[in-house]
């Protein structure tokens, strides 16, 4: 906006000037003989600069604007770019030699004396001879045209008469900061033009369309006619996007988009986005008048609807706010994406005027949740002008920057006589195009209105809301509430679809919190509480447990499929690029060789919490504990199960008799002190002391010898 | 030929080996000759029989063992017949009308038994076999004295009931007083601390002394039994929470800025600066660990047998002021404002579980004492009970008219909760099952907001801490009737608490084995197992363990020329890879099978189901 007002300013001041532009002329080369050179040099950038400013053949001065300890030809720069150095300059001495300085002053005195001047030249000039002549000289003087030299008119005559050369030079200053500020403010729109990010430009423009909104707010306060223009504008922007093609899915780049539609799930949104788009643009803009409002249902149309209270609750549910959403299935946000186009504009007509229509019994409840209605259609009034604002205003704006552009490069090249006229033509044209190429980037800011839940309109459709309730009931945690579902759904259908995999976790989520649990009844109520009528401190509550934590499910849903990203093993890529294949930027190793060199990694065993969608469960190891668990099988186990059977007993004494304690705790050799320990003898270990010596025995053929060791065992123990 | 006659004729070598193994050990110093003369014990006629079974013996052994381990259970239910009726009379010759150890019901004997039988194990060898009879004996003995010794515990929980169909929750505790011993009425009692605010709680963990904090700086503690004061302090800052070290000697008091640690003189002990600005103090007696959670979102582990701090955890969840313990694994709980209740060990930097319990935040937790069940309030008005065992889904869940701000479990199940200045308790059925939230179980009202709740160990009685100072209520059936002497003895004196003291200090658990499920300690770590082989194989550079592969034996008479060798190895090879695709083709069919019963037959209007 300041831009504009800035342009606007310009406009004027060049126009000015192009009045003095002449006269002023005329003046410098008259009374400023000495700086007339100079001057003229400085105008002469002037008009350059202002020629320049369309972009193309811009370039930097080059400018030494301190003195620099090295001087070399390669960074001399002479004042200003105009000039070219000329190596004759440079080739000559510092001082010119006394004998050629004779010489140089008799040229230039031959140089400056004019020629010889003719008497009968001047003659012709003043007097007419042929009738013609005679008849422009009449012409002339009857328009009190200047026929002599100083060509000035009368009027012109004045005027320099009535400017200063204070003033003069004063306008002339200004002049140059405004141009100067003009150069300043092209040279930033056009480096926030190449900013590349598109968030940047969305920001911007949501800026600027908030701007435009809050303007549009005051001019209709200050200034109502100005309003209503404006809105009229806002309607020819949508007259012309009916008639257009535009955002109808006939574009080419639709075209291109409906060949991968069937197979590619963003360019099917990107087509929906831009139908939505179309959609919005083309709506009707509802005034929201008082007397309106006031008046209250007077269509006719309400009363085949049902009351505007039974969807309230679904009408909030479109937030950020998952609470609300107990009541409607997925199935019917599907539904309501399919059905949405058409039933966008009535739920426009309706969601303003319906909210005071009805009478209602003032509870506190009902003022909250108004507050909430009011809030969403605000918020979407404003998204809707915010949207047909832009295209308005901006072509305004716009077409207002553009004229201040057009206009002075009219003037540069009035001035500047070697300009080209394309680019007049170009600017004027540039005014209708500009519009349009503004318009498809709103378009990232309203996928919230595709996935606006359905609205029930009629009887049957609530019905079928019911029966869906009936249905979700179906799947409640079962331990909970088993007795209640019976009481409560008695008729639910035994058909019912079935979800999902997938979603039913989620639903099940859902499910588990926001169960309608039955409330204690207690003898005693906490004297803080004021007994309230039951119903409507449920309804309070409800609201109350809607609004309580805001999307809490989501955010955990999120944490849990971090956490589950998180603990999935990652695969390896050992591809090199440019290994045996052509390599640089920008080229990728080909999907084969990525593949042969993907190192995947294994699958780990399925996560504790696969099937409890509202737990989160660590799955990380506990090295620590792990130093404490066992690590290597004892002898005769072959697998870690069996060992773990025989520790399972714990030993201690906190969990045993003090008799068991002890039985289990028993050494397997006890000794006494004081006693003598005998070496061990074959005795003792099951031998029958024989003829033979054992050892002996043993030596020579130990393996014989076991199973006879075994033998003789087995008697021993058995008497 | 020879196991078929076996069981039959199995009987009485059986009870011989019996015998003989409840013998004592035998010592290095006793005679060589106790052997025999244990054998020679048993009458003579027992003797030939033996004598007579001696040459089958060596063969089935084993099996011999097996059976005897199997029949074990029906052992000591059964009077042993089969002793001699000379042996059983005693000196006076009056004979035993029950001989034998007395029955024990194989209930009682099933609750001690720990040994998981639900997992099939592998095929093992005979000598593993042998090692794990060993320890299935063990354990059914040790049970069996452990279910024996319950007839030592002889006190009864308490409880209340109705007249028919009367609420008991309508019993009010002026009647309850009025109908017990004046010993049980003493324990009625209510301290009006009007001046310092409401009021925070904990009693020790033998239930005899009593520990309070008010909000404005009022510290005491006492032995509530005999209401002996034993400190009485103004701390001169805001107290937050209090609580007993592992014995009542000590007190670990939140205040304002930092934790202060005094004795049961009210002597300030330490200041402890790195745990600041504390709301909640959870103690974990096993582990000597104090669990602090501060307003900064950090849970502190101080270990107070050494003065150290354990772990210091970002709960990365604002201030924390929603605490408890889990008592059975030690695990500390946490709920946040985000509706979550997570899991804490001081092993780990992150939690070990995260549970989304409530839509609003959570408000109170409180775990019961076998860890099993969970109860959490939150700020959507609801109480919810939670299964803890691996599943985390809600068994219960009720919405109360105004949300509870304090829960607690008694030692034997029954749940408390706190609503504005009501306080509700809930029973269950038995010992092990929830409490149901259907019927209160008993209410009361008092004079002021709750602010802490806690039952008293090993007594039928529940403190609560509210604005106008401390009341202790009688809870029929709250407390555990019967006490551990050796571990939580009410009537201890001082010696036999130092005793204690150092007792428990030896057994101290270390920090780093909290985990959500203790009996994993007693797993093998299978990971570190596995690492161990591949190591092992790395290092010597083959599978010590695998099978070698199939060498056929040389035979003689040219049938060993090469061509046959290969044959034959080729015929193992083949059987082998037979094997194999059988197996993984069995596999396939299971699969298969398991898969179906889930899908119904499809219907044509399949199609038009989104």
């Amino acid at each position: 906006m300041t831009a504009n007002r800035l342009a606007e300013s310009l406009l004027a001041l060049s126009q000015q000037e192009e009045l003095a532009d002449l006269p002023k002329d005329y003046l410098l080369s008259e009374s400023e003989d000495e700086g007339d050179n100079d001057g003229e040099r400085k105008h002469q950038k002037l008009l350059e600069a202002i020629s320049s400013l369309d972009g193309k053949n811009r370039r930097k001065l080059a400018e030494r604007s301190e003195a620099s300890l090295k001087v070399s030809e390669f960074n001399v720069s002479s004042e200003g770019s105009g000039e070219k150095l000329v190596l004759a300059d440079l080739l000559e001495p510092v001082k010119t030699s006394s004998s050629l300085a004779t010489v140089k002053k008799q040229l230039s005195r031959v140089k400056s004396k004019k020629t010889v001047e003719l008497p009968l030249n001047k003659e012709e000039i003043e007097r007419a001879r042929t009738p013609l002549e005679q008849e422009i000289f009449n012409l002339l003087h009857k328009n009190k045209q200047p026929v002599a030299d100083p060509l000035l008119t009368p009027v012109e005559k004045a005027s320099l008469r009535a400017m200063s050369l204070e003033e003069a030079k004063m306008r002339r200053g200004e002049l140059q900061r405004a141009r100067a500020l003009q150069s300043y403010y092209e040279a930033k729109a056009r480096r926030e033009k190449k900013i590349k990010s598109k968030k940047y430009h969305k920001v911007v423009k949501k800026g600027k369309a908030k701007k435009a909104l809050k303007e549009f707010e005051q001019l209709r306060k200050v200034n109502p006619a100005a309003a209503l223009e404006e809105l009229e504008k806002i309607e020819k922007a949508r007259m012309m996007e009916r008639m257009s093609l535009k955002h109808q899915n006939s574009g080419k780049w639709a075209k291109s988009k409906a060949i991968m539609a069937k197979y590619d799930l963003e360019a099917r949104q990107a087509m929906q986005e831009q139908l939505s788009k179309n959609k919005e643009l083309t709506q009707k803009l509802q005034v929201a008048s008082e007397s309106e409002e006031e008046e209250g249902g007077t269509e006719d149309v309400e009363e085949l609807l049902v009351p505007d209270v039974v969807n309230e609750v679904q009408m909030n549910a479109d937030g950020p706010n998952p609470w609300m959403l107990r009541s409607c299935t997925s199935d019917t946000k599907e539904a309501a994406t399919q059905e949405d186009p058409e039933q966008l504009p009535e739920l426009e007509a309706h969601g303003v005027s319906e909210s005071e229509g009805e009478e209602r019994p003032v509870a506190e409840e009902e003022i909250l949740l108004r507050e909430f209605e009011e809030r969403r259609s605000l918020r979407k009034i404003s998204e809707l002008s915010q949207d047909a604002e832009p295209a308005g205003s901006q072509e305004t704006k716009d077409s207002g920057s553009q004229e201040v552009l057009s206009e002075l490069r009219v003037l540069s090249q009035k001035l500047k006589e070697n300009h080209q006229s394309r680019k007049q033509k170009a600017s004027s044209e540039g005014t209708i195009p500009q519009v349009q190429r503004e318009e498809p980037a709103p378009e990232e800011e309203e996928p919230l209105l595709l996935q606006r839940p359905e609205r029930v309109q009629t009887l049957e459709e609530l019905e079928e809301l019911g029966k869906e309730e009936c249905f979700q009931n179906k799947e409640l945690p079962r331990p909970v509430l088993e007795g209640q579902q019976s009481e409560r759904t008695p008729n639910n259908r035994p058909d019912a679809p079935k979800e999902k995999k997938k979603k039913e976790q989620m639903i099940d989520l859902q499910n588990l919190l926001t169960t309608q649990s039955p409330s204690v009844k207690s003898l005693a109520v906490p004297t803080v509480e004021e007994l309230e009528d039951e119903e409507e401190r449920n309804h309070r509550q409800m609201i109350k447990e809607a609004f309580a934590g805001d999307d809490v499910i989501r955010d955990f849903l999120k944490e849990k499929r971090e956490a589950v990203e998180a603990s999935k093993p990652k695969d390896v890529d050992l591809t090199l690029p440019g290994w045996g294949e052509w390599g640089g930027v920008g080229l990728k190793p080909s999907a084969k060789k990525r593949r042969r060199f993907l190192i995947k990694a294994p699958e780990g065993p399925p996560r504790k919490d696969k099937n409890l969608p509202n737990v989160i469960i660590n799955e990380k190891r506990n090295i620590h504990a792990a130093a404490h668990q066992v690590r290597v099988l004892p002898y005769p186990f072959t697998h870690h199960w069996q060992f773990e059977r025989t520790i399972q007993t714990p030993i201690g004494s906190t969990w045993n008799t003090q008799r068991a304690f002890q039985k289990l705790t028993t050494p397997k050799v006890v000794t006494k002190p004081g006693h003598i320990i005998n070496p061990i003898k074959a005795e003792d270990v099951g031998y029958r002391s024989s003829s033979r010596s054992d050892l002996s025995v043993i030596q020579r053929n130990p393996k014989r010898i076991t199973t006879r060791h075994k033998k003789q065992l087995k008697k021993c123990s058995v008497d | 030929m020879e196991t078929a006659p076996k069981p039959g004729k199995d009987v009485p070598p059986k009870k011989d080996k019996l015998q003989t193994k409840r013998k004592k050990p035998r010592r290095y110093w006793e005679e060589e000759t106790v052997p025999t003369t244990a054998g020679a014990s048993p009458g003579p006629p027992r003797n030939k029989k033996n004598r007579e079974l001696r040459p089958q013996r060596p063969k089935n052994a084993h099996i011999l063992k097996k059976s005897r381990i199997s029949k074990k259970p029906q052992v000591p239910k059964k009077p042993r017949e089969w002793k001699n009726p000379e042996s059983q009379r005693g000196l006076s010759g009056a004979q035993d009308p029950f001989p034998g150890p007395a029955p024990v019901p194989v209930e009682v004997v099933q609750k001690f038994c720990r040994i998981d039988k639900s997992r099939k194990l592998p095929h093992s060898k005979a000598k593993t076999r042998s090692r794990l009879e060993v320890a299935e004996a063990e354990e059914e003995e040790t049970s069996i004295k452990a279910a024996r010794s319950e007839l030592l515990l002889a006190e009864e929980p308490g409880f209340l009931e109705g007249e028919d169909g009367e609420d008991t929750a309508k019993i009010c505790q002026a009647d309850i007083v009025e109908a017990v011993d004046i010993a049980s009425a003493a324990k009625h009692f209510d301290l009006n601390l009007r001046q310092f605010g409401p009021y925070r709680l904990n009693y020790s963990r033998t239930g005899r002394h009593l520990a309070f904090g008010g909000r404005r700086g009022h510290v005491a503690a006492l032995d509530w039994v005999t209401k002996k004061l034993m400190c009485e302090i103004n701390v001169m800052e805001v107290v937050r929470d209090i609580r007993f070290l592992h014995s009542e000697a000590l007190l670990a008091v939140a205040q304002n800025r930092w934790l202060h640690i005094y004795d049961n003189q009210g002597i300030e002990l330490h200041c402890i600066r790195r745990c600041d600005r504390v709301t909640r103090l959870e103690f974990l007696p096993f582990h000597f660990l104090l669990a602090t959670a501060s307003e900064t979102g950090f849970l502190t582990y101080l270990d107070v047998s050494v003065g150290k701090i354990v772990a210091a955890l970002n709960a990365r969840a604002g201030r924390l002021d929603v605490m408890s313990q889990n008592p059975y694994n030690a695990v500390i709980h946490l709920g946040h404002s985000n509706g979550t209740v997570s899991l804490w060990s001081p092993a780990m930097k992150e939690p070990l579980a995260k549970i989304l319990c409530h839509r609003g935040g959570v408000r109170a937790v409180a775990v019961d004492s076998t860890g099993t069940y969970m109860a959490t309030s939150g700020l959507d008005h609801q109480l919810k009970i939670f299964d803890l065992r691996g599943t985390y889904q809600p068994l219960s869940t009720r919405t109360l008219p105004h949300g509870a701000g304090h829960l607690a479990f008694s030692q034997r199940g029954l749940l408390v909760a706190g609503m504005g200045d009501i306080v509700n308790i809930w029973a269950g059925q038995g010992k092990a099952s929830p409490p149901s939230l259907e019927q209160p179980y008993l209410t009361h009202r008092l004079s002021g907001p709750v602010h802490g709740l806690q039952f008293c160990p090993f007594e039928d009685v529940l403190g609560v801490g509210h604005t106008g100072g401390i009341t202790s209520m009688l809870v029929p059936g709250a407390g555990e009737p019967n006490f551990d002497g050796l571990e939580s003895n009410p009537y201890r004196s001082r010696k036999q608490r130092q005793e204690w003291e150092v007792k428990a200090l030896l057994e101290k658990v270390p920090a780093e084995l909290i985990c959500l499920d203790p009996r994993a300690l007693a797993e093998v770590d299978v990971i570190s197992l596995e690492q161990g082989k591949k190591e092992q194989i790395e290092r010597l550079g083959y599978d010590p363990q695998a099978k070698a592969p199939f060498q056929p034996k040389p035979k003689q008479k040219g049938r060993s020329s090469t061509a046959s060798l290969v044959k034959r190895k080729r015929k193992v090879m083949d059987e082998e890879h037979r094997d194999k695709v059988r197996q993984s083709l069995q596999q396939q069919h299971h699969k298969e099978a398991k898969a179906k019963p889930t899908g119904a037959r499809p219907s044509a209007l399949d199609r038009f189901v989104r």
